[in-house]
C-alpha cells in the first residue's frame, strides 16, 4: 500500500467502489485469510460513521459506510478538517496535551439537603404519600435484614454475609424506580433491590441457610441470590462479569423491542476491571438499552478509591465511551429515584446505555471476613453512620410531611424484627438439600459420567456412614 | 448415555414463523413454546438407532462410515446430496438453524459482512440483519459476557472466536458463568450458547495463533465440547450444537475448511456425545480426533500395506468422552493408540489414557500409546512446526511396535 497520504490529495481518490465490508481496519488482524483484495487501500467517507438508525432494521451498514469521497476535498483553501475514519476532526497548530482530569469536577445531583430538607430550587417531581412511605419502610427494613443477618453470623448459624448499610437509598430508589420487566444484574450488594421487587425475608433466610427450599439449591455462599421470576439474575462472585452480561440482556430486550431495560450494579472497585471497559465500550456501539449503575461507595475492602483510579470518578468514564453519564447523592433518595427514572427513560425510547455514579459510603464492613477498622478512621465510619445517614435523611422529609411518626417507626422495626428472628428460625430448621442436588443442573440433563460419580459416592456413604455429616440425606 | 441423547431429541422443531410470544420468552418455563412440527434425522455413527428417539424420528439415513476402504469418511447412502467445503458446511447449518429459530444469532468479531475471517458466516448478515449478526468491538470476554447474558433472557447466541487462542481472553466468563450459572443458579437460568472457532496449528501461524484450547477448557464442568472434522458432522454438529441446552464448544480447525464432501440434502443433525466409526478394523484401536484424523488415516493406507488392520475411531466428543464406542472398541482390538494434537502435558489425549486404564484395564494386552505434540510453543518456520506435529510416519511406527 504505497501511498503517501502527505505529498498527495490525489491519492485520496483511490476508492473501491464495490460494496463490501464497511470500514478498514487499520491493524489487520486478518492477515492470515488476507487475500488480495484486502490489502489494497479502502478509503470511505467518514461522515455516515456516526448513524445509529442501522441497527434498528435489517438495513445494510455497508452501504451507508462505503461512500466515495466528495469532489470538496479538492478545495486546497480549507485546511481545518479532515474525513479521518472516525469522523472529521478540527486541527490545531499549537502543541497542547489534554488536562489529566478536567479541573472541574461533574456535578454531583441532589434533591434533599443535608437535613433532609427538600431544596428549593430542585427540578424534580413529588412522590406520592404512598410511594414515600414505601420506599421508607423498605429502608428499613433492608437495614434491619442486614443487622440481624449479619448478628446471626457473627452468632455462627450462618457462614458468611455482607451488608448493604449506608446504601440503603441506592438499593432501594433504584428499585422503585424500574419496572418488574427490567432485568436486574447485581454484584452483591444490591439484595435491597430484590426486597423491593417482593423476595420475601424467609426466601433470604433460605439462600443464606443453603437448605432445600432456597432457590439456588445450597450450591451458592451467601448472599448469592437469584431470582428468575423477579428478573434477578444470580449473583457471581467475580467482580464486573455481569457487566457484559448486562449488554447481552440489552441486546436481547432490543432484538424484541421491549419496554424494558437491563441494569447492572457494580462498585467503584470494579470499575477497574477489564470487563467494564469492555462492557460500556460494546453498549455504546450496540446501543443497548442497559443502566450501568456505579456504588462509588469509596472503598474496595480495604483500597480507597485514591488507589483505585486517577479519574474524576467513574461518571467521568462514560464520555470516554460515548455513553451519557451522570454524578448523583447515593445518599438521597429523591436524586436517586429520579436520575433512574429518567436513565430508564433514556435508555429505552433512545435506546441507549446510561452511567449513573452514585456516590456512598460503605459503612459496615466489606463483609464478616473483614474488620475496616484496621484501615480506616471510626470516626469516618462514625460519621456517615450517623450525621450522613440515607435513612434518617429521608425520614425527615417523610415526617416533615406528615406522612410517618414515631409510633409508627416502632411498630414497623418491632414487626420486621419479629419476622426475621422467625425467617431464621424456619431456615435453620429445613433440611439441606439432597445428595442429587450435588449432580444436577450441571447439564441440562445428567450424563453418564455424573451419574457414575453420584453413584460411587452414594456408595461410599452407605458403607462408611460415620465418615459423613448426620442427617445428610441421600 | 441415553439421558442425553434425549435431551437433545427434546429440542424438536419450533415452529417457523418469526414471531414469537415476547411475553413467554424471558423467565417462563419452558423457554419457549415448542410445538412438535416437522422432523429431523439424528444419525449415529455406526447405523444403529437410539432408542431414545425411535419415536420421533421418521427417516433414517444410515451413515456408511463403515466402507473397509481408506477414503475419508463417506457420510451418506443417498444418491443425491451436494458436494461443498467445510467451512460452507458449518454455515449451511448454522443457517438453517438461524432460518428455523429466530432467537439463533451470530457474535463475533468481523462476523457480520465481512463474513467472517473463514467465511463461515458469509451472508448472513445481509439475509438476517446487522443485529442478528453481529459486529462486536475487539473484546472477547466482553461478547462472550454478552452471548451469556443474551443466552439468559431468551436468545441462543452462537459466539466467534476470530482464532480459538483469542478464548484465553473469555476464559472467566466461560468457566465462571457460562459453565456455573445454571448450577449455581439452582437450574433457574440456562445457557443455550455455542462457542465456536477455529483452532489448532495451521500454516506457520506462529505460536499465539496455534492454541488448542481442548486442553485448557476441557476441565470446566457445566460445558460440553466436541471437534468437527468433515464436512458432513460440521454440519451436524453445529446444528446439534445449536439445539443443545448446555453450553458447547465446537472446536473447528485452520486446516481442514477446505475439505469437500458430499452431504445429505435432506435435514440431519449428529449426536454431540458420540465418536465416529471411520474406520472399522481388528489389530489395534486408533483414537483420534480432528485434523489428526487425516493424518492417521493416511497413516492406515500404509499399515493396511503392511497387513495391519487397524480400527480408526474419530472420538468427536471431547467432553464428555464416548467410552461406549471406545470401550467397545479396546474389548474387540486389546490395543489403544491415542493421536492428538494436543501437547503432551494435560491433553486431551491425557485425559483419554486416564479414562481409559480407569475403566477398561482388564481388555488392554499392552499400555495406552499417546502421540502427542511437545510440550512446547508452536514455531514459526515451516520444518520446525512440522515436528511438532505428529506425522503419519510416527503413527505408523507406533502402531508396529503396539502390536509386536
Amino acid at each position: 500500500m504505497a501511498v503517501c497520504l502527505k505529498t498527495s490529495r490525489t491519492a485520496l481518490h483511490y476508492v473501491r467502489t464495490r460494496p463490501g465490508p464497511a470500514f478498514t481496519h487499520l491493524l489487520n488482524r486478518t492477515f492470515f485469510s488476507c487475500s488480495s483484495h484486502h490489502c489494497n487501500p479502502r478509503i470511505i467517507s467518514t461522515n455516515e460513521y456516526r448513524v445509529h438508525s442501522s441497527f434498528l432494521g435489517l438495513g445494510s451498514r455497508a452501504s451507508q459506510h462505503s461512500k466515495a469521497l466528495k469532489v470538496e476535498d479538492h478545495d486546497h483553501s480549507e485546511n481545518e478538517e479532515w474525513d479521518f475514519p472516525g469522523g472529521k476532526v478540527p486541527f490545531t497548530t499549537k502543541i497542547k496535551f489534554t488536562d489529566d482530569s478536567s479541573k472541574d469536577r461533574i456535578p454531583c445531583y441532589r434533591i434533599l439537603d443535608n437535613c433532609g430538607q427538600q431544596i428549593r430550587s430542585s427540578t424534580s417531581e413529588m412522590i406520592s404519600k404512598e410511594l414515600a412511605v414505601k420506599l421508607y419502610s423498605s429502608m428499613v427494613t433492608l437495614q434491619m435484614l442486614d443487622t440481624i443477618f449479619n448478628e446471626a453470623q457473627r452468632q455462627g448459624r450462618i457462614s458468611f454475609y455482607l451488608t448493604s448499610n449506608g446504601e440503603e437509598a441506592i438499593n432501594i430508589a433504584s428499585a422503585a424506580a424500574l419496572s418488574n420487566d427490567d432485568v436486574i444484574l447485581p454484584q452483591y450488594r444490591e439484595h435491597g433491590v430484590l426486597l423491593w421487587r417482593g423476595f420475601s425475608l424467609q426466601e433470604f433466610a433460605n439462600q443464606l441457610f443453603g437448605n432445600r427450599s432456597d432457590y439456588g439449591k445450597g450450591r451458592q455462599m451467601p448472599i448469592h441470590y437469584g431470582s428468575n421470576k423477579l428478573n434477578y439474575i444470580t449473583v457471581s462472585s467475580p467482580l464486573a462479569t455481569q457487566i457484559p452480561q448486562a449488554v447481552g440482556v440489552a441486546y436481547s430486550l432490543k432484538m424484541e423491542k421491549r419496554d424494558a431495560c437491563a441494569v447492572t450494579y457494580f462498585g467503584d472497585g470494579s470499575s477497574s476491571e477489564g470487563d467494564f471497559h469492555a462492557g460500556l465500550n460494546l453498549a455504546a456501539v450496540l446501543e443497548a438499552p442497559v443502566i450501568f449503575f456505579c456504588r462509588n461507595n469509596g472503598w474496595a475492602i480495604s483500597t480507597p478509591v485514591t488507589d483505585q483510579f486517577r479519574s474524576d470518578g467513574i461518571a467521568a468514564k462514560g464520555q470516554a465511551y460515548g455513553i451519557p453519564s451522570i454524578r448523583v447523592d447515593g445518599n438521597d433518595v429523591l436524586a436517586v429515584y429520579d436520575a433512574v427514572r429518567e436513565a430508564r427513560e433514556m435508555a429505552i425510547k433512545e435506546q441507549r446505555p446510561v452511567l449513573i455514579e452514585a456516590l456512598t459510603y460503605r459503612v459496615g464492613h466489606h463483609s464478616t471476613s473483614d474488620d475496616s477498622t484496621k484501615y480506616r478512621a471510626i470516626e469516618e465510619i462514625e460519621q456517615w453512620k450517623t450525621a450522613r445517614n440515607p435513612i434518617s435523611r429521608y425520614r425527615n422529609w417523610v415526617e416533615s410531611n406528615g406522612w410517618w411518626n414515631e409510633e409508627q417507626e416502632s411498630e414497623l422495626r418491632g414487626s420486621i424484627r419479629k419476622q426475621l428472628m422467625n425467617a431464621i428460625q424456619v431456615a435453620e430448621q429445613i433440611e439441606k438439600p439432597l445428595l442429587a442436588d450435588l449432580f444436577t443442573d450441571v447439564y441440562h440433563e445428567m450424563p453418564s459420567n455424573l451419574q457414575e460419580q453420584e453413584r460411587s459416592l452414594t456408595e461410599t456413604m452407605k458403607k462408611h456412614p460415620q465418615d459423613f455429616p448426620s442427617g445428610f440425606a441421600v | 448415555m441415553a439421558s442425553i441423547f434425549q435431551g437433545i431429541g427434546a429440542a424438536t422443531a419450533i415452529s417457523s414463523s418469526t414471531s414469537f410470544d415476547s411475553k413467554k420468552l424471558i423467565f417462563s418455563a419452558p423457554r419457549f413454546h415448542l410445538e412438535k412440527k416437522g422432523s429431523f434425522l439424528v444419525v449415529r455413527s455406526d447405523g444403529k438407532m437410539s432408542n431414545g428417539i425411535s419415536g420421533r424420528a421418521e427417516k433414517l439415513v444410515t451413515n456408511a462410515v463403515a466402507a473397509k476402504a481408506d477414503a475419508p469418511a463417506a457420510s451418506t447412502t443417498s444418491k443425491s446430496g451436494h458436494e461443498l467445503l467445510l467451512f460452507e458446511a458449518l454455515r449451511e447449518g448454522l443457517e438453517e438453524e438461524m432460518d428455523r429459530d429466530p432467537r439463533v444469532c451470530v457474535m463475533g468479531e468481523d462476523v457480520g459482512h465481512y463474513g467472517g475471517s473463514y467465511k463461515v458466516t458469509k451472508g448472513l448478515a445481509p439475509k438476517f440483519g446487522d443485529l442478528r449478526v453481529l459486529d462486536t468491538p475487539i473484546a472477547e470476554n466482553s461478547f462472550t459476557g454478552m452471548g451469556i447474558g443474551a443466552a439468559m433472557t431468551g436468545l441462543r447466541p452462537v459466539i466467534e472466536g476470530m482464532n480459538m487462542g483469542f478464548l484465553l481472553l473469555a476464559f472467566n466468563q466461560i468457566s465462571n458463568n457460562c459453565g456455573m450459572l445454571h448450577y449455581t443458579s439452582g437450574g433457574q437460568f440456562t445457557i443455550p450458547v455455542v462457542i465456536r472457532g477455529p483452532g489448532g496449528v495451521g500454516r506457520q501461524l506462529g505460536a499465539e495463533h496455534s492454541q488448542r484450547l481442548e486442553s485448557y477448557f476441557q476441565s470446566i464442568p457445566g460445558i460440553q465440547m466436541v471437534a468437527c472434522s468433515t464436512p458432513y458432522n460440521a454440519k451436524g454438529l453445529m446444528k446439534a450444537a445449536i439445539r443443545s441446552e448446555n453450553p458447547v464448544i465446537l472446536f473447528e480447525h485452520v486446516l481442514l475448511y477446505n475439505l469437500k464432501e458430499k452431504i445429505p440434502d435432506e435435514e440431519y443433525i449428529c449426536n454431540l456425545e458420540e465418536a465416529e466409526m471411520v474406520r472399522p478394523g481388528e489389530h489395534v484401536t486408533i483414537l483420534t480426533y480432528s485434523r489428526m484424523r487425516y493424518h492417521v488415516m493416511q497413516a492406515a493406507k500404509t499399515l493396511v500395506n503392511k497387513g495391519y488392520d487397524p480400527e480408526v475411531i474419530d472420538i468427536r466428543s471431547l467432553k464428555p468422552f464416548d467410552l461406549h464406542t471406545i470401550g467397545n472398541s479396546v474389548k474387540k482390538t486389546h490395543r489403544v493408540l491415542i493421536v492428538e494434537e494436543c501437547m503432551r502435558t494435560g491433553g486431551i489425549g491425557a485425559s483419554l489414557t486416564a479414562a481409559i486404564n480407569e475403566n477398561f484395564q482388564d481388555y488392554l494386552d499392552a499400555p495406552i500409546v499417546c502421540l502427542s505434540s511437545q510440550d512446547v510453543p508452536t514455531p514459526y518456520a515451516g520444518t520446525l512446526e512440522e515436528y511438532t506435529i505428529v506425522q503419519p510416519a510416527q503413527i505408523v511406527t507406533a502402531v508396529e511396535q503396539l502390536c509386536q
